[in-house]
């Protein structure tokens, strides 16, 4: 088991998702090639469809360079516990078994095949990159998209302001099955993403990693800045980074202030018709979900 | 030495897959499929079966786990019936057109609503297109016998197609029968373990159910139909051999009973052929010259065979325990479509009976050949040929 | 550029056996590269780059890669998303408008 610090200086040359047709900047894609490169080439990797299948997969261009799949949509978990089983079974050795799926293809369609593979303790790592819609079939609601959010299916106009649920906590969904390890990242604090899919690696059950990946095509922000809104997020506090092990959550980055919460709504195409109170709200909501965080969680 | 057991249809099939040492079995119970994968539960625990059995939350789960296990080279088997078959429907498609050999019992029953924990061909039929070869059994022998050549079969890889073996559900899956269980090292020498190229592999590494263009699409569905017409072939080559080894035969793709020189057929799937022959040999004796064709694969499709066996017939009746609502049973359009094919012009009947468990009884089994008998001599096409057999109450028709 | 998947050439199936059994084929198999999609291209000022490597790091496309003392750009594959010239702390890296 490597334990040594994977660091930008020290991080493999290889790469394992490569020469993919997923838009400028993309969120999704910097998450799965660092999963890759952490992980390694003994991994079995299972996408359902959704952007980074339909990006890395179009025969005969073939973008992973280790061995990759695409699972049915809600079929993400199920599908990693058979290729689990399946290698378990043929006594292969030294090996990881990782799925990759979208905020839609987790939270809404994929969370019953999940749920049963962290029943199970499989030993798998599934990581949900959200990018809070449905982005492949063209920015529809799903069940991370947060308040006030305009998609496709929830259009920002006279009578509502876009999305009007929040986002599902499937961070803590996950952790309620007593799962062996859970995090979240943001592609934005890429070192301690890459730290926890280390982890995630050393676990013996299953582990979950819920990273926080923008989309530029879908939140109407230039493809530049998408490492910017992924640590802004973080830093104005309408994101966290947290663990959850031995039935312990931790806050791995507890901010005394944050930073302004209309800033980072207001640079992003998809909350440009948000009224002053619905950001109060917003912020409100935040507040209320950090003052539990760090009444109940540790923090570092 | 070989050994005999008076065990239930789901029994079995448990035994079969025993014999078979799959790597991976995944299930979700339903019934009437749940003694089966009790069964197989009890021999993980004791040791007698060493698969991963993994305990999953519904049938997308199981055969989404089984297409996973299946993709980097292991022998799988899943079960189910009825409502989750067509829970699994996004996935049997998945399965097949990843060329996946997986091998599943399916415990036929009647789909809701009405719900009815009952049997007809209903679930099965529905999901003919699915891509996956087709097999009814009749008895609780057969159901374990098929069980090694479905795996046989499914993992041959120039046909590479997942099977689905057909149990009628009470009637099959819960009959005691005395069934011979065939000896593990036999079984062994006729089922090697499973060994392909086309699979996830660490030292050469592959990107599996990729997506296409139009530019090649149909060229994989065209593969995949021819791959599995191959597979009538090989299903008789997998018979003999079977017979070779094991003393038992079933006849490939059909069995037919008294047909050479028969004048009324009836063609049927699964555990209703055994009252046919009853009542084929009760005619026989009142001098009538009846014969039984049980229609064994539905895909790939007998259309050779039943053009050949029925060409001397006057009428042929075929039993439906479905229908394709607002035209005919399955069965029926399928074997119409044969003998159009064959150039014959032999009038034909369906009989839609046994739906969601209706008893199919000797007397209607010979109401039905009087039918028959009544269309051969009048030659009369101009009659409803869709008749529901056994209807409790009046119509207006 | 090691350890970087290039284009092949693939031969179009001819015949039906051509095509592999089922959508199963060889892992990394790229056909055709992404230049074409960008309108600027990241420019490096080699003075000023710190060894940081978080333009490497950041990248979506993985086509920022070390060499000797410096980045390089894998141009067959870089999309020109600029998050290479956002990150760059030195501000050694600028976008230039792509020539046609």
């Amino acid at each position: 088991m490597n334990t040594t610090k994977i660091t930008a200086r020290s991080i493999t040359d290889r790469e394992f998702f490569y020469g993919h047709k997923a838009c400028a900047g993309c969120g999704g894609s910097l998450a799965v090639r660092h999963i890759l490169k952490v992980l390694g080439e003994r991994t079995f990797t299972a996408i359902p469809a959704g952007c980074m299948s339909a990006v890395g997969f179009i025969y005969p261009q073939l973008c992973f360079t280790g061995n990759a799949i695409i699972s049915t949509f809600p079929g993400t978990a199920s599908m990693l516990s058979g290729i689990a089983a399946g290698a378990k079974a043929l006594k292969l050795n030294n090996f990881h078994v990782v799925g990759i799926a979208g905020d839609g293809g987790t939270a809404d369609i994929g969370i019953q095949a999940l749920s049963g593979a962290i029943d199970r303790r499989d030993k798998v790592i599934y990581i949900c990159y959200d990018n809070e819609a449905y982005m492949n079939t063209g920015i529809q609601k799903s069940g991370l998209t947060p308040f006030g959010a305009k998609t496709t299916t929830t259009p920002a106009g006279e009578n509502i302001r876009g999305s009007v649920t929040h986002k599902k906590n499937m961070f803590e969904i996950v952790a309620a099955h007593g799962i062996d390890y859970a995090a979240t990242a943001s592609v934005g604090y890429l070192q301690d993403f890459i730290n926890k899919i280390q982890k995630a690696s050393q676990v013996e059950g299953t582990s979950y990693i819920h990273v926080y990946a923008p989309c530029p095509t879908g939140w109407g922000v230039a493809s530049n800045t998408t490492v910017n809104i992924a640590k802004e997020v973080v830093d104005c506090g309408l994101w966290y980074l947290a663990e959850y092990e031995c039935d312990e959550f931790t806050l791995n980055r507890n901010p005394k202030t944050f930073t302004s919460v209309e800033k980072y709504l207001r640079s992003q195409g998809r909350f440009k018709h948000l009224q002053a109170h619905d950001i109060e709200h917003i912020e409100e909501m935040r507040d209320r979900k950090w003052e539990r965080m760090r009444r109940l969680w540790r923090s570092v | 030495m070989k050994r005999n057991a008076f065990i239930s249809g789901n029994d079995a099939v448990a035994e079969g897959v025993r014999l078979s040492r799959p790597h991976v079995i995944a299930a979700y119970p339903i019934t009437p499929q749940t003694v089966a994968v009790e069964r197989l539960s009890e021999m993980v625990e004791d040791g007698s079966l060493q698969s991963e059995f993994l305990h999953v939350e519904s049938e997308h789960s199981a055969l989404s786990a089984c297409i996973g296990a299946s993709a980097v080279g292991a022998r799988t088997f899943t079960a189910t019936s009825s409502q989750g078959l067509l829970y699994m429907a996004e996935c049997l498609h998945y399965a097949s057109g990843g060329r996946f050999p997986i091998v599943m019992m399916n415990a036929n029953r009647s789909l809701a609503l009405p719900w009815s924990i009952y049997g007809d061909h209903r679930d099965s039929l529905s999901q003919l297109d699915s891509g996956w070869i087709q097999v009814y059994v009749e008895d609780a022998q057969e159901s374990l016998d098929m069980v090694i050549q479905s795996f046989a079969l499914a993992e041959n890889l120039d046909v590479l197609t997942p099977v689905m073996l057909n149990l009628d559900g009470f009637t099959l899956t819960h009959t005691y029968e005395l069934v011979e269980l065939p000896l593990q090292e036999e079984v062994d020498a006729f089922l090697p373990p499973f060994e392909t190229p086309y699979k996830m592999d660490l030292d050469n590494p592959k990107n599996l159910a990729f997506s296409s263009q139009p530019s090649d699409n149909t060229e994989f569905k065209y593969q995949q139909h021819h791959a599995i017409l191959h597979a009538k072939q090989v299903i008789r080559n997998i018979d003999s051999r079977f017979a070779q080894t094991f003393g038992r035969s079933y006849g490939g793709l059909v069995d037919a009973y008294r047909c050479e020189d028969a004048e009324l057929i009836v063609i049927s799937l699964g555990s209703t052929t055994g009252t046919c022959r009853v009542v084929a040999d009760e005619l026989r004796k009142e001098g009538w010259r009846v014969g039984v064709l049980k229609i064994r694969f539905m895909r790939p499709f007998p259309e050779e065979e039943i053009v050949k066996i029925t060409r001397h017939a006057r009428a042929i009746g075929v039993i439906d325990r479905d229908i394709s609502f607002g035209f005919e049973g399955t069965v029926f359009t399928n074997v119409n479509s044969a003998l159009s094919r064959g150039n014959t012009h032999i009038p034909t009947h369906n009989f839609i009976a046994g739906l969601g468990g209706r008893d199919i009884s000797k007397e209607s089994i010979r109401e039905l050949f009087s039918t028959l008998k009544k269309i051969s001599k009048t030659n009369d096409t101009e009659q409803n040929i869709v008749e529901f057999l056994n209807l409790n109450v009046a119509t207006n028709d | 550029m090691s350890n970087r998947p290039t284009v092949q050439h693939f031969n179009s199936p001819k015949h039906i056996s051509d095509y592999p059994v089922g959508p199963a084929f060889r892992a990394g198999f790229l056909t055709s590269t992404n230049a074409g999609w960008r309108s600027e291209r990241p420019v490096l000022v080699a003075e000023r780059c710190t060894l940081c490597y978080q333009c490497y790091m950041y990248c979506p496309e993985a086509t920022v890669f070390k060499i000797t003392g410096a980045v390089d750009f894998d141009f067959d594959y870089c999309k020109g998303c600029g998050i290479c010239a956002e990150v760059c702390a030195a501000k050694a890296i600028t976008m230039i408008p792509e020539k046609r």
